[in-house]
């Protein structure tokens, strides 16, 4: 077991153990702050996986964003405390099924595929190149990114602004 | 060999083993003697009133939405601002085109007073009220 299997098994332990938090939990305050753990979790795989850049808006957006977004909709919630985690339709057997059916899935993905390994590989950075990408192939797409964004800042402010009596 | 990201996790680690550390001496040297004052909430000194799970402003919400968009602004301009030298001045113009869209909307924001605080309005009382108020006691009686 190499040096790289112990800091994956490390953030996945870290991944596994907040996203039972989250789910289990029965004060929302303290399930939205095992959600930052989580994050930075699948941050972490996504950095061993090589994909510095999608790592990087992983900890910008979620960790940093998201995560504060969902964390002012908790303090906006009645009940913070205390919340039953159990609904009220709650059906097992369906559930069983359809669980066992995907990790039947997911397994068989894990298994049968061929997965490529070259050991030795030192991931190189990404950045730099989908930079370029981003200035000279697909200059268009960046500038119709900032038009998206444009039109997802009006539309939360024009959404969440506050009606003048 | 390290990558960067190997010299991420040495700092985060450092940084965990830091606090622990530091709060292992304190425990240990530190005198220990807890009373019913000193185990209160601590909020600036006053005596800590009702939950502290209270409902915020929905003021915070708007904010922390549009913090959102500029902070995946942000993360788009990363790889550009890694690459735009090479590309002299069409480069530049890329950027500059990018941020002045997203200019756009923050100017919108700002002309529409998303970005003003809402503000309980006080309301002053008026002289003309406080002395109608007097006649129409005074008529009645």
């Amino acid at each position: 077991m190499d040096f790289y299997n112990i800091i994956f098994f490390l953030f996945a332990l870290i991944t596994i153990v907040s996203a039972f938090i989250v789910v289990t939990s029965r004060n929302i305050i303290y399930s939205g702050f095992s959600l930052l753990f989580t994050f930075f979790g699948v941050a972490g795989i996504y950095v061993l996986l090589g994909s510095d850049f999608i790592a990087v808006v992983q900890i910008m957006v979620y960790v940093g964003g998201i995560l504060i977004l969902i964390l002012f909709g908790v303090m906006l919630t009645n009940k913070i405390v205390d919340v039953e985690i159990r609904t009220g339709a709650s059906h097992m057997l369906p559930a069983a099924i359809g669980v066992g059916i995907l990790f039947g899935a997911l397994t068989a993905v894990m298994v049968f595929t061929g997965w490529k390994s070259e050991p030795g590989l030192v991931p190189q950075t990404t950045t730099v190149d989908i930079g370029k990408l981003l200035i000279t192939d697909y200059v268009l797409i960046f500038e119709l990114l900032a038009m998206l964004l444009l039109v997802a800042l009006i539309g939360a402010a024009t959404i969440a602004r506050r009606e003048k009596e | 060999m390290l990558t960067d990201f190997g010299k991420i996790l040495i700092f985060i680690i450092l940084a965990i083993v830091f606090v622990i550390i530091t709060l292992l001496i304190s425990k240990l040297i530190r005198p220990n003697r807890p009373t019913f004052e000193k185990q209160k909430v601590y909020e600036c000194g006053e005596n800590p009133e009702g939950s502290p799970w209270v409902k915020f402003n929905i003021r915070f919400y708007v904010v922390a939405l549009i913090f959102i968009i500029f902070d995946v602004e942000v993360v788009l301009l990363f790889p550009w601002a890694l690459i735009y030298k090479e590309y002299g001045i069409y480069g530049f113009a890329v950027g500059l085109i990018f941020l002045l869209i997203l200019g756009l909307g923050m100017a919108y924001e700002w002309r529409k007073g998303d970005l003003e605080w809402a503000r309980p309005q006080p309301k002053p009382p008026k002289l003309s009220d406080i002395l109608n108020r007097n006649s129409e006691t005074l008529n009645s009686n």
